[in-house]
């Protein structure tokens, strides 16, 4: 009866507080027990933005940090400077603008689920050439993404991890659900 | 990243001599008997009272107990990291949301307990008796290596045991390998009053009968619980939990301003039914 | 024809590895299946408690696989069922006795004996996890509808599939009453969560603490509900498809006079 009075009033089931929490903990848990993930990952982001700007690749890092309600990318590129000319994407850029990249379908075998709505939703910053924060790299790289996300049998080609069971596993996962790596 | 927290400013080691501070180990043998949950609990009762207290968690791979004080989001580094000079201690240790006095050491997820030195851990864990007033080490199921590390450095042990025969045995070949050189306390979780009355349940005096040893404190079977490591919320915070007030208990015995014996819980009465409170 | 090898497995403790394996291995075997139990938590042996089996002991895994004995003498027979058959853990040695080549090579030899080798695997995913997953052919993985019983599940199911092997769940020790108000995760949450195949739901049960205070599994009282359930779980893991029972919380009353749903 007092549960129900403390419901009424205000906090949610438990159940629903302890799902959400796993959901957060499990993704962390997965992303630090797939470093090659997180390291071609690493690759490929380092080669879109070399596009643009030129970057000090062997100082480049990328952290993934469980939060209070998400779990976040962290993404540390130093910038040594513009290029002259920005080197054209692989395939060229709609001409309406270019939607952000939350729109671009999540790559089939990296399901970062909560990760890449975080990612995509950090609040505008300006471009920084340290940025700690993913926006500006979504800024900046929204046309390629595009591409990227056109060309996605380049991800799907990497081999899968640990044969087949693993990504049969990735596919029963719902959207909504953890998604797993591993 | 982290949000400011109101830091509990903890003296530097080198600073006013004060005294050491106690290193306990809670343990049981068996597995999922509230081990965790008891560090958790009495970290947290103890903290309340003004203490300083860090709870180390030393079940490397299979970490539990940020989980259950609520505090996984709040972890940056663990006990390797530290060991292994990665990061400083006080870059790992995580001061709890809710009281000032309470810091988290969490253990790393992706290694193994092999990884961890005995010795080094043992120096850790001297290091923070330097620094807070108890440590509070959360010991993983079993007496392979893991427990080995957890029980390096504490010279205090409390044995967590449910009344089940197959807990019982655990914990008795679990006394046996603590030896003579440390204080061992015993604390009875997840007790079911009504289940002893009607004989299908070890009662208190049965297990330690077996065990032969000091009882700390005695904690009912409650669901409550659950919904408190749902939330993230140890119960010894909930001033009108009757399992936090067990708790709240034990933490008075360990500073030693309790001195009466532990109450037996009784079997709830027939309002406490009707009103069907989770607590 | 060789045995189907099943490890018992959880990485939390105190879900109900041993208890599952003790009830799910006499109600196969009460279904006309040989089977043979193996207690893999060396030093910490609880299978032969649980089956009321602990004076018999004669011989143990660790002589069987340092050559002390042969496999027969140290299976010690149930009383109750003919087709049960039980390998106890050694009590005073630890788990770097046996290599997991060794165990793997054990458990292959019992698999000619039997038709169902059931391993029931240590807490952990430790040495202990790794010497009982190494002969097996196929794991069920038994959690708890808890935060950290899941946590931990889930780790030891990235671990199965790193070996390749083949899993299903068991959620065990299922509140209806409590995820009907919210205050327990249901076994939908548990399995979207952990995205595993789901081989059977047991709920709560008091009697379960009486019975292994007794030594006698509780499938061997046919009358009791988890004894229908195991049998469904046993009939499931034959390759029937049957229907999970659907628990409803207990009613007002029976909350009241503690009778179980």
């Amino acid at each position: 009866m007092f549960e129900f009075i403390q419901r009424f009033f205000g906090k949610p089931a438990s159940s629903a507080t302890a799902k959400e929490r796993l959901r957060l903990v499990l993704l962390s848990d997965h992303l630090s027990l797939a470093p090659d993930v997180v390291e071609a990952l690493k690759h490929d982001l380092i080669e879109v933005i070399s596009r643009y700007v030129d970057v000090d690749a062997a100082n480049c890092d990328v952290t993934f940090e469980q939060q209070e309600k998400q779990v976040a990318m962290l993404a540390n590129i130093p910038i040594l400077g513009m290029r002259s000319r920005p080197t054209p994407p692989a395939t060229p850029p709609p001409a309406a603008p270019p939607p952000p990249a939350r729109e671009a379908e999540p790559p089939p075998t990296l399901d970062l689920g909560g990760a890449t709505a975080s990612v995509a939703a950090e609040p505008d910053a300006a471009p920084a050439t340290n940025a700690a924060v993913a926006p500006a790299t979504n800024a900046a790289v929204a046309p390629a993404a595009n591409a990227a996300a056109a060309a996605p049998p380049q991800r799907a080609a990497k081999p899968a991890q640990n044969g087949g069971s693993r990504k049969r596993r990735r596919k029963r996962a719902s959207t909504t659900a953890v998604p797993s790596a591993g | 990243m982290q949000e400011t927290v109101q830091h509990q400013e903890l003296p530097a080691a080198s600073a006013v001599p004060r005294k050491r501070g106690r290193a306990i180990v809670i343990t049981s043998g068996k597995g999922g008997v509230g081990k965790t949950t008891t560090t958790a609990n009495t970290g947290a009762a103890l903290a309340a009272t003004g203490a300083s207290v860090v709870l180390v968690d030393a079940d490397v791979g299979l970490r539990n107990l940020d989980l259950v004080m609520g505090l996984e989001a709040r972890v940056r580094h663990h006990v390797l990291d530290v060991l292994e000079g990665v990061a400083t201690l006080d870059d790992a240790l995580v001061t709890d949301k809710r009281v000032p006095t309470l810091r988290l050491l969490a253990a790393a997820q992706t290694r193994e307990k092999d990884d961890v030195d005995t010795a080094a851990f043992s120096d850790l864990i001297s290091s923070l008796r330097d620094r807070f007033d108890y440590v509070l080490i959360d010991c993983p199921a079993g007496i392979e290596k893991g427990f080995t590390n957890a029980i390096a450095g504490a010279d205090e042990a409390i044995i967590v045991c449910t009344p089940e025969v197959s807990a019982v045995r655990d914990a008795d070949r679990v006394v046996g390998l603590l030896g003579d050189g440390r204080t061992v306390k015993l604390v009875v979780n997840r007790l079911r009053p009504d289940l002893v009355r009607r004989g299908k349940m070890l009662s208190v005096e049965d297990v330690n009968g077996i065990l032969r040893l000091p009882l700390l404190g005695v904690i009912a079977d409650a669901p409550g619980v659950i919904v408190s490591t749902n939330r993230g919320e140890p119960v010894a915070l909930d001033a009108a939990s009757p399992v936090g007030e067990s708790y709240r208990q034990i933490a008075q015995r360990i500073i030693g301003t309790l001195a009466t014996a532990p109450e037996i819980p009784r079997e709830r009465s027939f309002f406490e039914k009707l009103f069907g409170s989770l607590r | 024809m060789s045995a189907r090898r099943i490890v018992l497995t959880s990485g939390k403790g105190g879900v109900g590895k041993t208890t599952t394996t003790a009830n799910l291995g006499a109600v196969l075997a009460k279904r006309g299946h040989r089977v043979i139990l193996v207690d893999a938590d060396i030093g910490l042996r609880n299978l032969d408690l649980v089956l009321g089996i602990e004076k018999r002991i004669v011989f143990d895994l660790v002589e069987v696989v340092e050559g002390r004995c042969q496999v027969r003498q140290a299976l010690i027979k149930d009383k109750r069922l003919e087709n049960l058959s039980i390998l106890p853990a050694a009590q005073t040695r630890d788990k770097t006795a046996v290599s997991e080549l060794q165990f793997a090579k054990l458990i292959e030899q019992l698999g000619e004996m039997c038709d169902y080798v059931l391993i029931d695997c240590p807490a952990g995913i430790e040495h202990g996890f790794r010497n009982a997953i190494a002969g097996a052919s196929e794991a069920i993985v038994v959690t708890t509808p808890e935060v950290s019983a899941i946590r931990d599940a889930d780790r030891v199911i990235g671990k199965l599939h790193e070996r390749g092997l083949p899993l299903r769940l068991i959620v065990n020790r299922l509140r209806p009453e409590m995820v009907r108000s919210g205050d327990m995760l249901s076994v939908d949450d548990v399995t979207d969560i952990l995205s595993a195949e789901l081989l059977g739901i047991i709920p709560d049960d008091e009697e379960v603490i009486d019975t292994t205070n007794r030594g006698e599994p509780i499938v061997l009282q046919s009358e009791s509900r988890l004894a229908v359930i195991y049998d469904k779980i046993a009939r499931r893991l034959e390759g029937d498809l049957v229907p999970f029972t659907t628990f409803s919380a207990p009613g007002f009353f029976a909350r009241i006079f503690g009778k179980a749903s």
